[in-house]
């Protein structure tokens, strides 16, 4: 494990819905550390917290209460264009849906995220197509999203994820919408990044067949961490 | 990142084409409109202008009887004299000619074709006073100015009628019992601004008119031709003087006669017809206002729609201000192109308007960038609440958002 400041550090974190009597918390006290370079799947039942936690791990919400330290910033006071920032230079996500621009090819939703970054159109263009280059799909580059498979969109939603180098990559049931033959290639490409790149990967599953992928388990249940492999081999 | 941004946009527009197209007709009818309307007043405009300029530039014309209100001449005001003509030639600096006349309808005869026209007795200052030119032939000699013996000049109209192939020159035409000879022809001037041809005319010496056709000496105008390098209120005020002088006009006491300067015409003509164009460009602005709402209202239906794509965009690490500017510009480059169709439909509905009137069309580009400013800044206004309400979407909910 590296020496250095981990990448998530969550402390006392919760997070509550609603007001009053119709309060619902959602999380209740999370403490969690991930390292650089691990691959960490988060297990729970539906309504566990592990969304809830996967969206403030993303900055992509805020905590009720507790303190998250990313990549060693404080960033749970943080206002909504400061996360935005954070979220545009240090994370990628990959969703359950792919979450792809319609009507947009796949190199340009690709490209999308260094649009953002404000890159220079030709830096862009190589980027992104070393990026398709990467999760092996260098030859659908301009197809729309609609003509390719699941397995071939969420690839696209990998590198478009991976075309801006962020310090983690968050993916939310990367595998809930593909069949069995692609999910394994999905969460074998996911494995090889992280082998080969050392690139922080959280991901948020239900299904214990893709957990095993993951270099560690942590389960979720009513809204706090209750077991974590890591831990558990300590 | 602006390039972007309208690449962006021209591809959100290009998605729905339909729709789009549909959202911009207010803008274009709009723009189309106004742009129309203003080109053909121009038109309206420089075509009074030149019409006012055939009829004689710098005339000044004298009348008796003063108007009190417009169209209202004194009734018992005495009429001019060919005396008053002289005079004013004679007396008032700064001017080139002063022509008296008068004129009478009547039906003008040559071998079995009449016609009824306008005969005006005059002299030969006539022609140049009131921008005519011989087309053959010639004017009056100073000997017919002042004689009784009668000769004709045709105005083309009259010619047409009255000798159609035939050569008109050295004929002889019986203006009532007269028999008069055609000493001239006028090159035609077409229509003034009321719509009167001015070709047609016959124009005779004022003596001879008075004493064989008119039977009086009663001068019905003086038209004064102003020198270039004068100013014609100047000339105007001094001719009123020895009007006033001549007439016995006690200071202080009302003028019995009046003297009109054309140009002061011609510009409250030009006046009124701006005052028209601008009252029709301003209804039609309104409809700019509603292409506008038309905008806004897709606008929230587009950011409704496109949810899920602001959640992605937000994810990625979008702004607000990035996202607020991604609608603004879209808004803003629909409604541009609205204005640039809107543009090109009312310059060709002026041009077809203003051929099948006969009028100048004088396409004006600074009102075209009124135009397009105009419709863009229409676009960002109602933009606005739009891309304001896709800024302030929530990240999180909007991914959520089917």
């Amino acid at each position: 494990m590296s020496a250095r400041a981990p990448v998530i550090s969550l402390r006392g974190i919760s997070r509550v819905f609603g007001r009053g009597e119709s309060a619902v918390k959602a999380l209740n006290g999370v403490d969690l550390d991930v390292a650089q370079g691990e691959f960490v799947a988060v297990m729970g039942a539906s309504g566990s917290g592990k969304s809830t936690c996967m969206n403030i791990i993303g900055c992509l919400d805020r905590p009720t209460g507790g303190d998250y330290f990313f990549c060693g910033l404080e960033v749970s006071r943080l206002s909504p264009d400061e996360l935005a920032l954070i979220r545009r230079h240090q994370i990628g996500f990959i969703f359950q849906g792919f979450n792809l621009l319609a009507r947009t090819t796949a190199l340009a939703n690709v490209e999308l995220p260094l649009i953002y970054q404000r890159v220079p159109k030709k830096e862009r263009r190589t980027r992104a197509e070393e990026a398709l280059a990467a999760v092996g799909l260098s030859s659908r580059a301009h197809h729309l999203p609609n003509e390719l498979s699941g397995g071939q969109q969420q690839r696209t939603a990998i590198a478009r994820a991976l075309v801006t180098q962020p310090s983690l990559l968050l993916a939310d049931e990367p595998t809930g919408n593909l069949d069995s033959a692609t999910k394994v290639e999905v969460m074998n490409l996911l494995a090889d990044l992280n082998r080969r790149r050392g690139i922080t990967i959280v991901m948020v599953t239900h299904e214990p067949d893709m957990s095993q992928f993951a270099s560690r388990q942590v389960v979720f249940r009513d809204g706090r961490p209750v077991g974590d492999s890591q831990k558990e081999a300590l | 990142m602006f390039a972007s941004t309208i690449r962006m946009a021209l591809r959100a527009i290009a998605a729905n084409l339909m729709r789009s197209a549909l959202t911009v007709l207010g803008i274009v009818i709009g723009v189309a409109s106004v742009v129309a309307l203003v080109t053909i007043g121009e038109g309206a405009t420089a075509q009074v202008r030149s019409e006012m300029s055939a009829m004689g530039d710098n005339l000044l014309i004298v009348r008796a009887g003063a108007a009190r209100r417009p169209g209202e001449p004194h009734q018992d005001a005495a009429p001019l004299e060919l005396e008053d003509a002289f005079a004013i030639a004679q007396e008032i600096r700064g001017i080139d000619q002063a022509a008296p006349s008068s004129s009478m309808k009547t039906i003008v005869v040559q071998g079995n074709t009449n016609w009824s026209t306008s005969v005006t007795g005059t002299t030969s200052a006539y022609l140049p006073c009131r921008s005519y030119d011989i087309a053959a032939g010639r004017s009056f000699t100073q000997t017919e100015d002042n004689g009784l013996k009668p000769a004709c000049i045709l105005g083309e109209t009259v010619r047409e009628k009255l000798f159609g192939n035939d050569e008109a020159l050295g004929g002889i035409v019986r203006i009532g019992r007269t028999p008069c000879p055609v000493i001239g022809v006028m090159a035609p001037k077409g229509e003034n601004t009321m719509g009167v041809d001015q070709d047609d005319v016959v124009l005779m010496p004022i003596r001879a008119f008075s004493r064989r056709i008119r039977g009086n000496d009663d001068v019905a105008q003086i038209s004064v031709s102003v020198s270039d390098d004068r100013s014609t209120t100047a000339v105007k005020a001094s001719i009123e003087a020895l009007m006033r002088d001549r007439r016995q006009v006690s200071p202080g006491g009302m003028d019995d006669f009046e003297v009109r300067d054309m140009k002061e015409i011609a510009s409250a003509i030009s006046e009124a017809t701006n005052v028209m164009t601008g009252l029709l460009s301003a209804i039609a602005a309104v409809s700019l206002l509603v292409g506008g709402i038309g905008i806004m209202n897709i606008m929230l239906v587009s950011v409704t729609e496109r949810t899920r794509e602001i959640g992605i965009r937000l994810a990625i690490g979008a702004l607000r201000a990035e996202v607020r500017m991604q609608f603004l510009v879209e808004a803003a480059v629909l409604s541009g192109c609205g204005g640039i169709l809107g543009l090109l439909l009312g310059n060709a509905g002026a041009y077809w308007a203003t051929r099948s009137m006969d009028m100048p069309f004088i396409p004006s580009p600074s009102i075209a960038a009124v135009a397009l400013l105009f419709s863009i800044g229409v676009g960002v206004l109602f933009g606005w609440l739009p891309a304001h309400r896709a800024s302030r979407l929530d990240p999180m909910e909007a991914l959520r958002h089917e």
